[in-house]
Order: structure tokens, then C-alpha cells, then sequence
């Protein structure tokens, strides 16, 4: 009787992507939705394809397999697109000459909009005064700013930006992070990628981790934090060396995390003291451990020997995917 | 639903970033100051001397404009022959039989004419257009109306008449074997020439309508020769060596049917001296002009000059046309701004933010070529509007005579240069969008347009090479300012170098579309398929 009304679609939806640059996988079926109402982190190494990925949502790029939708449409269909999706990939893309309120006027009138809406953008991007200067002497943090005010003259439902932290001083990436968590609670859907976990510490809702044109992991934040900390237990000791043998024959795997501090696997908290009382070693505290958003990153990606040879191809390839 | 006004959307994004770019806007300007600038440069850097020698040997300088007689549309002509003549009022016919015709030239060019010897060091022939005939001639002044049938050097009997009308009759040289009757009837405006070999036979060659000629006019015989011409053509440029000719034609059985008042007069003849100035008359070397009496109905007339249309020559004189000489510097600066505009959005990665702004790759090139086209059509206007009087203004103060153009080529010539510098920036931004690199682009189109027309007119090539680059390459387009005519009734040089395009002036200027259109439709498919 009541007709069931299918669930919407997934603001962007990343179905199975390739593409192949000559020898290199770029994109090796890379596929994740995006949902409405949260920052979605979209995090790996350099050169792991996720600048590629936002062009071929962007329609930039072409794949050679899969497709990406935004709310369900490619956006080679769309019409006025940054009304459906605004997306900041590249903050230095300015022609120097023009001033950066020129540069979001003519952004506008592409999409039929007037001064009235770049006003209001500019007054949301906190650039003030400086609209009116040429982009070309503008600083990468204000570029940046620059970049998510274009993003938003569509009043767009799905924000996308690349490496938007980057070159921003600290007030510059506090700003961002309370802008975006500002955007989602407005329920649109925010994607926002970087190579660096620690700059969506305390921003992202859920995260997106790929490798080598792929993705790792797809999973909440808080889901991720508690199984990294499961079962890990940070011991501070004047006696590392003595401690790591002891815990080491007791059946821990040790890591040494500071100049008087190890962290154990393997052991609950108990097993920790049985075996340094036994084994008659000094220590200061035993805890069990809460771990970092960036910890339950390297932690995730630490056994996926193909994302270390992605993490070592990267860096010693200077020609990343920043442009 | 593709909603109609997301075009115009995008035109509008791309007319706000060419403007919003001072150094484009700069560059706009730039090139209707170079069109105006270089133009002048040409007669702002002559230094054509005002003294002038007039007819009794004392040098003048007072300065004023001079130029050849023109016709009753403007059209400057030549108007220079040998004419034994009378008066012949209201309607009524002449008749006469040419039974030889030989003339004689000076092939190493000529020196100062001897006046005691006028055909000294020449040697026998005729001319192409050497011309020995009868005339029906308004005989009021330089380029008044006229009828005539005359022999020519090679191309036979025509009927010509007001300068610019030619149409065939006999061909075939005449001889005393094979001389040739010709007749001219008038009848009210009606003018109609006839031919024929026996004198029995007659053929109408044509009629004319001549709405200007009075009741009284001038019938007789004449004789004129323009002067040798022989162009050497070679890399580095073409010479013209020149030299007077002189042709001579011999008549009789003269008739004249009608009212006709008076004697026969000419220079020799009725007691005029021989080289008499007068419309009609011979101004060439003045012994050379001389008629006697052939028998009781004929004369023996020699002349030299012509009876035809005059195009502009070399020196002082200047064709409507070369108040646009600059267009090619304006071109140059339209090229670099339509190439940038492109490049520079590669160069930056901006083309990724405009692409993102519409995602149907093939509106957004053709947004750009619809602003840079139109723009740099106006540009083209503004600068070919100021350019074309002030050049003039220049040529004028210099005493440089300018050559009459009828409004239509002037519209044409125009509205053509805003053409060519449009069509030229919708080139260089598919060339921009294919090869993505500004210098590239740059050069690319301007070895493309702007090299070949140098080589073209600059007089560096055979003449016969320069017509090639000016049919086969886009300087073809610069066919659309030509305003001169080539007659082909009259022997000159018609090279690019001297202002004459072998393309017509439309086809010229669709050489230029097809290239565009070409480069635009690989740029159309490259930007499509192209990873941004």
C-alpha cells in the first residue's frame, strides 16, 4: 500500500574505478560511497590515487573502468554542476592577473549566478579586503580559502577538496576543520582528502584509506580508534632493553615508542606485570593504551606489504600526484 | 532539459575572464594601435618631394594633390591617344578601314626622349594593347565618355567604351591582306560598334549606353600604345623595366554619315602642331604624336599612351587599400591574446576549474571562440575605422594621391579586416587548445598567417610564388582589403606585392574559415577526448 520509496543515492558514489597512466595502475578498483551529514576523510600516501579519483568524479579524467556518480547522476550530466557539487583540487589554478573576486565572477556567470552570490561567499571565506587583489600575490592559505569560496557558489549539497590543509598555518587548518564539521552539519557531504591522518584528527567522521589505487579500509572513525587500542598496553621503564627481552620471551611483540617507553602487543595489562615482576625489572606505569587517529592509521596499514611498497614507490618518485 | 540560456551562461563566464585580465585587455587596445600606427609609418616616413617641374622648366613648389584624370564613377583612367577628329552633332555613324598596323618600342627601357628623334633606339612591334580604331568621344576633357572600336597588338578587334568595357570582335592581326572595317552608330545614347573583314558583312560586337555623352561629339580615328612593360621576376623581388612605345595605324575610306560640322583636326592636321595636349590627345613624347593625311579619306595616325582604366603605380600614388597595411601588427597582438587566453589556463591548471564549470567540454571551446571572435571583430572595426582616415589624412598631407575605391570595397575592405582578425583569433585558439603551449601556439599560427603574407607582398619571392602562398596559405585572407582591380585590358604587374590578390576577396577570406574551421574541429575532438 505505501509505496517504499527507494533510499537515496549516496551522494558520490566510486564504483570500481581503473585507469592505467602507460605502465602504472593508477586506479585499480577503487570503489566507496559517500554519505550526506559527515566529513568523510579520504586518506592515503602520496600518489595512492585519490587526486585522480576526485578528477574522474569531477569528469576531469576518464576512467578506463567504473564510473563515479554524484546523487546519482555522472557528472558529464549535470547541468550548472557546482549547484550539485563544489569541488576545490588545485588552490594555486588562478590566473595571476586576475583579482580572486574576478576569478569567483566569472565562476559564477558560468553558472548563471550574479555578484550577489560571490558577495555572500566572500563574506563566508573570511578573505575580507583582499578579494579585490590580484590572485597571483595571494598566499597559499588564502588560496586555499580562495578555492572552498569558489567551491561553494553552487550552495553546493557535496563539497569535495583536495589536500585542503595544505601549506596552512595552524589557524588556517583550525579554521577548515570547524568550516567542513560546520558544512556537514548542515547534512551536506564533505569529502575532504590528505596524505597526513593527523590533519583530520578530530574532524573526520569516517575515512576512506586507499593504497595503490585502492581502498584499505572504509570504516567509521570511533570504530577505528577502538580496535586499534584493543589489546595494547604502553609501559614506561628506566630498563628498555631488559624489559623488551622479558616481555619478548613472555610472547609480546614490543615497539619502542619513546625514550622510556614501549608499547606491547600480545599481553593484556595483568600479563605485563606477571612477566616484569618475574622477571625483575623495574617500571614506572603500565596502561592500556587509547590510540591516536594516526596510530589506528599506521596501525590499519602497517601489515599491507603492497601499501609500503606504495608508501616507498611514492617517495621516491618526487613527480606525485601534487600538482 | 538542457536549459537554452547555459550557453550564453558560458559566453558570459569567458567574455568576464578576457576582460578581468588587464594584459589581454592591453593587448586588445595594442592591436588597433599597431593597425593604426603601422599604417602610418609607411607615409609619415616618405619624403615625396612637393617641387614639382612644370611645362616651362621652372620648379614649383607649391604643393597640391594630383592625380590621373578620372571617369564620371570615379575611376581613374588614362586618357592619352592620337585622335583625328570632328564634330559630329546628334546622331549619325563613322566608318573606316585600318589596313596596317605596326608600331615601335624602346626594350632596354628608354632613355630621356630625344626631341629631335623621338624613335631613336627603338625597335619594331606592337604591344598587347597597342590600340588603332575608330572613337566616339565626348570631347570635353581627361575621362569624358567615349565609344570605340579599335584593332588591338594581339587581342584582336573590341569594342570598348567608358574605360573599363571590353568585349571581343575579330580576331586576328590586321594586315594589308586582311584589313579590318570598323563603325560606330549613335543613336540618342546608343552607341554600337561593328566589324567586319570585307566592308560588306558586318557583325555587332556590342552596344553601349553612354547616359553622359552631350549632342556634340568627337568622331574620328586614333592611335595610342601603352607604354613596354616587362616584369623580371627572381628571389629577392621583381623589376619592371619600362619603356615608351609608339603604335601606328593606317586608314581609309573614313565616313562620316550625319551632321557634321567642319573640318578633320589633329596633331599635324587642320593646323594643329604635332603633340597637341587636349583630352583625347597624346601627352607621350611630343613628336611622336603626329597624323598626315592617307589619300583623299584617310590618315595616318601614330600615338602613344592609352585609353583605359589607371591603377595605382609605384612612387606617390596610394590604393584605398594601403590605410590597412598595419592590420597585420594588429593581428599578431589579436593572435597572442586569443593563444594566451587558452595556454594560459593549461599553463595555470585553470582549464580543470573551467572544465568542472562545464562539463560539455565542446560549449566551453565554443564560448571562448564566440568571445575572442567577437571581440576581436570589434577590435578590427574600431582600428580599420580610425585607421583608413587618418592614414589618409597622412597620405594626403604627404600629396600622396589616393586611389579611388567605390564605397562597397571600402565597406568590404572593412568589415574584411574585422573578419580576419576574428577568423585569425578563433584559429589561434584551436591551435592554443591543440598544441597547449603559448609560444608554440603563438608561433604556430603566426608562421601560418602572418609569414607568408610578408613573403607574399614584401617582394621577396618570384611573383609566381607569392601568388601560391597568397591562395594556398591563411594570408589568402588579406585578398578580402584588396580594393585595386586587376583590367585585362590593361598590362601591369598583378602580383600580391603590388596589391593584387589571385584569390577574390570572399574566397581569399574563406581560405582563412577553412583552416580555422579545421584546426577547430581537431581542437573540438582533442579537448572531448583528452584527460583534462
Amino acid at each position: 500500500m505505501t509505496p517504499r520509496t527507494a533510499p537515496p543515492p549516496p551522494a558520490i558514489a566510486v564504483q570500481g574505478l581503473r585507469k592505467r597512466f602507460g605502465a602504472t595502475a593508477a586506479l585499480d578498483g577503487m570503489s566507496f560511497d559517500v554519505a550526506a551529514g559527515k566529513v568523510t576523510g579520504f586518506v592515503g600516501p602520496n600518489g595512492a590515487g585519490k587526486t585522480t579519483t576526485m578528477r574522474v568524479i569531477l569528469g576531469l579524467d576518464a576512467p578506463d573502468e567504473g564510473r563515479a556518480l554524484i546523487g546519482g547522476v555522472p557528472y558529464a550530466k549535470l547541468r550548472r554542476p557546482l549547484g550539485h557539487i563544489g569541488a576545490l583540487l588545485d588552490a594555486a589554478a588562478l590566473q595571476p592577473g586576475r583579482s580572486a573576486r574576478n576569478h569567483l565572477l566569472w565562476l559564477a556567470h558560468s553558472q548563471g549566478l550574479g555578484t550577489k552570490r560571490v558577495e555572500e561567499v566572500v563574506e563566508a571565506s573570511g578573505l575580507g579586503k583582499a578579494i579585490r587583489r590580484k590572485a597571483g600575490g595571494y598566499s597559499l592559505g588564502m588560496r586555499q580559502r580562495l578555492g572552498i569560496a569558489a567551491a561553494m557558489l553552487g550552495d553546493p549539497p557535496v563539497v569535495m577538496l583536495d589536500e585542503p590543509f595544505n601549506g596552512l598555518d595552524p589557524e588556517g587548518i583550525f579554521w577548515i576543520r570547524g568550516y567542513l564539521k560546520e558544512l556537514a552539519g548542515q547534512g551536506r557531504a564533505v569529502l575532504v582528502s590528505s596524505h597526513l591522518m593527523s590533519e583530520l584528527e578530530g574532524c573526520a567522521d569516517h575515512l576512506v584509506v586507499v593504497g595503490r589505487g585502492k581502498v584499505i579500509a572504509d570504516t567509521g572513525v570511533a570504530d577505528l580508534i577502538a580496535r586499534s587500542s584493543g589489546g595494547r598496553v604502553v609501559l614506561r621503564t628506566g630498563s628498555r632493553a631488559e624489559a623488551t627481552t622479558a616481555l619478548a620471551n613472555g610472547g609480546g611483540t614490543v615497539a619502542v615508542t619513546g625514550p622510556d617507553q614501549l608499547t606491547v602487543d600480545g599481553l593484556t595489562t595483568e600479563e605485563v606485570v606477571r612477566v616484569l615482576n618475574a622477571g625483575g625489572v623495574p617500571f614506572a606505569e603500565v596502561s592500556a593504551h587509547r590510540a591516536s587517529l594516526e596510530e589506528a592509521y599506521m596501525d590499519l596499514t602497517r601489515d599491507s606489504v603492497e601499501f609500503r611498497a606504495a608508501m616507498t614507490a611514492t617517495m621516491t618518485d618526487a613527480s606525485g600526484e601534487v600538482a | 532539459m538542457v536549459s537554452s540560456d547555459s550557453f550564453w551562461n558560458l559566453v558570459r563566464a569567458e567574455w568576464t575572464k578576457l576582460r578581468t585580465v588587464r594584459g589581454w585587455m592591453v593587448g586588445l587596445a595594442l592591436a588597433a594601435i599597431l593597425t593604426v600606427a603601422l599604417g602610418m609609418l609607411g607615409p609619415l616616413g616618405s619624403s615625396s618631394s612637393c617641387s614639382q617641374v612644370d611645362s616651362n622648366g621652372a620648379t614649383s613648389h607649391t604643393c597640391h594633390v594630383t592625380g590621373p584624370p578620372r571617369d564620371a564613377s570615379g575611376q581613374e583612367v588614362q586618357d592619352q591617344s592620337t585622335f583625328v577628329r570632328r564634330t559630329l552633332a546628334g546622331d549619325g555613324s563613322i566608318t573606316a578601314r585600318l589596313t596596317s598596323f605596326s608600331g615601335k618600342y624602346s626594350p632596354d627601357g628608354g632613355g630621356p626622349p630625344d626631341p629631335t628623334d623621338p624613335t631613336a633606339g627603338m625597335v619594331d612591334g606592337l604591344q598587347p594593347w597597342s590600340k588603332a580604331g575608330i572613337l566616339i568621344k565626348d570631347g570635353s576633357n581627361f575621362g569624358s565618355a567615349y565609344a570605340a572600336v579599335l584593332a588591338t597588338g594581339s587581342h584582336g578587334v573590341r569594342m570598348q567604351y567608358d574605360y573599363t568595357h571590353d568585349t571581343a570582335g575579330l580576331p586576328g592581326s590586321v594586315t594589308a591582306a586582311a584589313p579590318r572595317w570598323l563603325r560606330l552608330t549613335r543613336a540618342g545614347d546608343v552607341i554600337t560598334g561593328y566589324d567586319s573583314a570585307d566592308g560588306t558583312t558586318w557583325t555587332e560586337i556590342g552596344a553601349a549606353h553612354l547616359a553622359n555623352l552631350p549632342a556634340d561629339v568627337e568622331v574620328g580615328v586614333f592611335a595610342a600604345s601603352p607604354d613596354y612593360a616587362v616584369v623580371k621576376s627572381s628571389f629577392g623581388g621583381s623589376s619592371t623595366n619600362t619603356g615608351p612605345s609608339l603604335a601606328t595605324g593606317t586608314f581609309d575610306r573614313i565616313a562620316v554619315t550625319g551632321q557634321s560640322t567642319g573640318g578633320w583636326s589633329g596633331p599635324g592636321i587642320g593646323g594643329e602642331p604635332s603633340g597637341h595636349s587636349g583630352p583625347g590627345a597624346a601627352q607621350g613624347p611630343a613628336a611622336a604624336a603626329v597624323a598626315a593625311a592617307n589619300g583623299a579619306d584617310g590618315f595616318t595616325v601614330t600615338g602613344s599612351g592609352d585609353i583605359a582604366p589607371a591603377g595605382p603605380g609605384e612612387g606617390a600614388d596610394k590604393s584605398a587599400e594601403g590605410s590597412l597595411v598595419g592590420t597585420f601588427g594588429g593581428l599578431i597582438a589579436v593572435i597572442v591574446v586569443a593563444a594566451l587566453s587558452m595556454t594560459s589556463e593549461y599553463r595555470r591548471g585553470l582549464i580543470r576549474t573551467s572544465l568542472a564549470a562545464s562539463p560539455r567540454r565542446g560549449r566551453l571551446l565554443a564560448a571562448k571562440a564566440v568571445v575572442l571572435g567577437a571581440v576581436s571583430f570589434v577590435v578590427g572595426l574600431v582600428a580599420a575605422a580610425i585607421a583608413v582616415p587618418t592614414v589618409r589624412a597622412v597620405e594626403h598631407s604627404k600629396s600622396m594621391y589616393v586611389y579611388h575605391a567605390s564605397t562597397g570595397a571600402q565597406i568590404r575592405m572593412v568589415i574584411g579586416t574585422a573578419a580576419i582578425l576574428a577568423v585569425a583569433a578563433v584559429f589561434a585558439l584551436a591551435i592554443a587548445t591543440i598544441v597547449r603551449r603559448g609560444a608554440a601556439a603563438v608561433a604556430a599560427v603566426i608562421v601560418a598567417i602572418i609569414l607568408p603574407y610578408i613573403l607574399a607582398v614584401a617582394s621577396v619571392l618570384p611573383a609566381g610564388a607569392a601568388e601560391w602562398l597568397a591562395r594556398l596559405t591563411p594570408a589568402a585572407a588579406f585578398a578580402v582589403q584588396q580594393t585595386v582591380k586587376p583590367w585585362p585590358m590593361v598590362e601591369a604587374s598583378y602580383t600580391p606585392a603590388n596589391g593584387y590578390y589571385p584569390l577574390s576577396p570572399w574566397a581569399g577570406l574563406a581560405v582563412l574559415c577553412l583552416y580555422a574551421a579545421v584546426a577547430y574541429a581537431i581542437a573540438h575532438r582533442l579537448l572531448r577526448r583528452r584527460d583534462a
